[in-house]
């Protein structure tokens, strides 16, 4: 993408500034639209008809609600910390936000296409980490600092079954490059690396139990690094009220709200790009090339967007004991075994 | 699973005993949190004062009084006896059926009246259609208290027929007035009869999609299986009643063991936990016996809808009520326990006292007992297990 925006523009800021907004064109769209899936979802589960009178059926409501956040009063408590207070949603969100720098969306567009992605996204997105735990801390609120603390056990321990459920991926793949691991499993649907990738069908049907266990472990962990739930306890409405972010309203809540959805889809994308092949078309070389590639992308990412609202208001929440339990002592073991089996049948 | 078996119900901290190698202590100091009055998962304004080392509760102080609206003493001063219902009825706002039968059976006892037979049964078809929907909303909250939303509109959907059932029969949705001294306020409208009927046959197929999505649900058993264990024992102690004193496996129902209106002739069962998922006396089983009264309210309901005698509604009563001086102490069985109503009487036209024992208040003087040394997750758990209502704890 950047060569294309140099050769157009020039070797200057210009580039860097327009590469960087580029994927806020998706993001804040997809905000909107999932706003309303959760919504609109949500009700049809639960026998309402959510919000209708804001345009036709009410899809409008997502838009009046961000006007609305807009106006609102930004209040500050007198005891936070003022400077950290301001700053800890914008970490959030950019730790979020950073990670579609490296999610590959079609065989054309990459943010950047580094070797490293799927290191990269690692790690950046542990920095929303630090935004969650300042958002805690700066509000000077027990219940925001409670939350703020659970977040970051829960993150960090999700994040071993999610390293350790993409490195099955990776090492199937051979490559840490998202682009390179979709461009992998390109060719239709049985090459997808949840079905063991494109190798012999032996090796397929022997990595086919431990890729599909992977992939759901990465869900899993990828629902628990979203703190959605049965996950969601750093925001456990009914035990600490609203969490790290109990404090905040107007447009600095707002962006909180961004960041999960930023993330919700970032989860997605790329739980897609690892095991479901990601923007590859599932029939072959039927509807595929790079505008077909950002929709099925998008598609496939969608899909496990609504899968992700549709477990939020199926489930109740877990304990914080529990929560541990399953990443140290269910996840982590069986991610261990698969990556073991995996390595054997490579080997093969 | 074996891990639930073997999961620790009480975490014990252990005060001074990390230590640094210089011999310093490594124990920090206890967070005291207030938990509401304005807090989502309190169930009103009570406020609980919780001691917390880390995530575990240390201690439990409930402070309570805010909805406090001196019923007591607005009772004494009514110009007469009937005048008191209608605040009978704001105690505990989500059995406020149960709360006007209890008061008008003390003055009835009092005055010792005979109603009619239709009033009998229409009394025990209206307060079991309120159990149904004081237990929907238990339920329904409770599930939010675990995090699930979808059970409790579920369970507001079909508590929303009941209070359409009781809008046609008396007008109001949640403060009724109806069942009066010696009767009721109204007899039931035309069709009610088959509207209660439609509601049973709606119901019962309700309460098992609602038991497939919460009630045996992994992670909701793995929440509240052996957590906030109330043994029997401690609950008579405390004095705990209905719902949550059955749970901890006691047999013990006022409408079988101390009758009143016409509970004998009906085919029910009463019942208690028997702590099939965990220990008898923890939070699933005062969950599922709601769940399971709720069928036997439906399957009473069905039987006196069959069995409705027709007649008066209203039997003679004096037109000033006077009763001679005398005291007199009446329990029922409402949605959270046994509702006890003292009246005293000086023989003037309004009581001369009146104590109302509230459910809801006795049972939660015991969750400090059962809340020490639990997660501060569990402790949400047990609060909505205990199911109270806040307008009964303080009247």
């Amino acid at each position: 993408m950047y060569e294309l925006l140099q050769n157009l523009l020039g070797d200057s800021l210009l580039v860097y500034v327009i590469g960087a907004a580029l994927p806020l064109l998706f993001v804040l769209p997809f905000a909107v639209v999932a706003v309303l899936l959760e919504m609109k979802v949500s009700a049809h589960m639960q026998d309402r008809v959510a919000y209708m009178y804001t345009g036709w059926h009410g899809v409008l409501q997502p838009v009046a609600d961000i006007l609305k956040l807009l106006q609102k009063e930004d209040t500050i408590p007198a005891a936070a910390d003022k400077f950290l207070f301001r700053v800890a949603p914008f970490l959030v969100f950019m730790g979020g936000y950073a990670g579609f720098a490296a999610l590959p969306f079609s065989s054309a567009y990459i943010g950047t296409n580094i070797d490293l992605g799927v290191f990269y996204l690692l790690a950046i997105s542990s920095l929303s980490v630090i935004g969650l735990m300042m958002a805690g801390w700066a509000s000077n609120n027990k219940w925001s600092l409670f939350g703020s603390m659970r977040s970051v056990g829960q993150i960090i321990s999700y994040e071993i079954p999610a390293a350790l459920s993409i490195l099955v991926a990776v090492m199937i793949a051979g490559s840490l490059n998202l682009q390179e691991v979709s461009k992998f499993q390109d060719g239709g649907l049985q090459n997808w690396i949840v079905f063991g990738g494109p190798l012999p069908l032996l090796q397929k049907i022997l990595l086919f139990p431990f890729t599909l266990t992977a992939f759901f472990i990465l869900f899993i962990a990828g629902i628990a690094e979203v703190n959605r739930t049965p996950f969601d306890l750093p925001e456990a409405e009914s035990e600490l009220v609203q969490g790290y972010n109990t404090e905040y309203s107007g447009m600095k809540f707002a962006i909180f709200y961004l960041a999960e959805f930023a993330n919700m889809f970032l989860v997605s994308g790329i739980v897609v790009s690892l095991y479901l092949g990601g923007w590859t078309s599932p029939l072959g070389d039927v509807m595929s090339g790079p505008i077909w590639g950002f929709f099925w992308f998008v598609a496939k990412g969608m899909f496990f967007v609504f899968l992700q609202v549709w477990i939020r208001w199926t489930l109740p929440r877990l304990r914080v004991d529990q929560l541990m339990y399953t990443s140290w002592k269910v996840l982590t073991p069986f991610l261990f075994l698969c990556i073991f089996a995996v390595g054997l049948i490579l080997v093969l | 699973m074996t891990e639930t078996r073997s999961l620790p119900t009480r975490y014990v901290t252990h005060p001074g005993e990390l230590k640094t190698s210089s011999g310093r202590s490594l124990r920090t100091d206890e967070m005291i949190i207030n938990m509401g009055p304005q807090h989502p998962s309190t169930h009103g304004v009570l406020r609980l004062e919780v001691v917390l080392d880390g995530e575990i509760v240390v201690d439990v102080i409930p402070h309570i009084g805010y909805l406090h609206r001196c019923f007591e003493k607005h009772a004494e001063h009514m110009t007469n006896y009937q005048q008191v219902i209608p605040y009978c009825d704001r105690m505990d706002y989500l059995s406020s059926m149960n709360n006007d039968w209890a008061y008008a059976l003390a003055v009835e006892r009092m005055l010792k009246i005979e109603v009619p037979p239709r009033v009998e049964t229409i009394r025990v078809i209206m307060a079991e259609l309120q159990r149904i929907a004081s237990h929907l909303i238990a339920v329904g909250t409770y599930g939010i208290d675990m995090g699930a939303f979808t059970p409790f509109l579920w369970a507001f959907r079909d508590r929303e027929r009941i209070l359409d059932l009781f809008e046609m029969t008396c007008g109001a949705r949640l403060l009724y007035n109806y069942i009066w001294i010696g009767g009721l306020s109204h007899d039931l409208p035309p069709g009610f009869v088959e509207k209660a009927k439609a509601f049973c046959t709606y119901f019962k197929p309700n309460m098992k999609e609602l038991n497939d999505l919460l009630s045996y649900n992994e992670i909701f058993v793995k929440r509240t299986a052996h957590v906030g264990v109330l043994p029997a024992d401690v609950a008579i102690n405390y004095g705990v009643s209905g719902p949550t004193l059955r749970a901890s496996g006691v047999n013990w129902d006022l409408r079988r063991d101390d009758p009143y209106g016409i509970y004998d002739k009906f085919e029910w069962e009463v019942q208690v936990g028997k702590g099939e998922r965990g220990t008898t006396g923890d939070c699933w089983d005062r969950y599922i016996v709601k769940i399971r009264e709720m069928e036997q309210s439906v399957r009473i309901i069905e039987q006196a809808l069959a069995a409705l005698p027709e007649g008066n509604v209203q039997a003679a009563i004096p037109k000033r009520i006077r009763p001679d001086s005398a005291e007199i102490y009446v329990r029922t069985e409402t949605a959270r326990g046994e509702l006890g109503f003292y009246v005293v009487s000086d023989g003037t036209a309004s009581p001369y006292r009146l104590k109302a024992r509230a459910p809801a208040f006795v049972n939660l003087s015991v969750l400090p007992k059962i809340s020490r040394g639990c997660l501060l997750g569990d402790l949400v758990a047990i609060v909505g297990s205990i199911d109270i209502v806040l307008g009964e704890v303080d009247r």
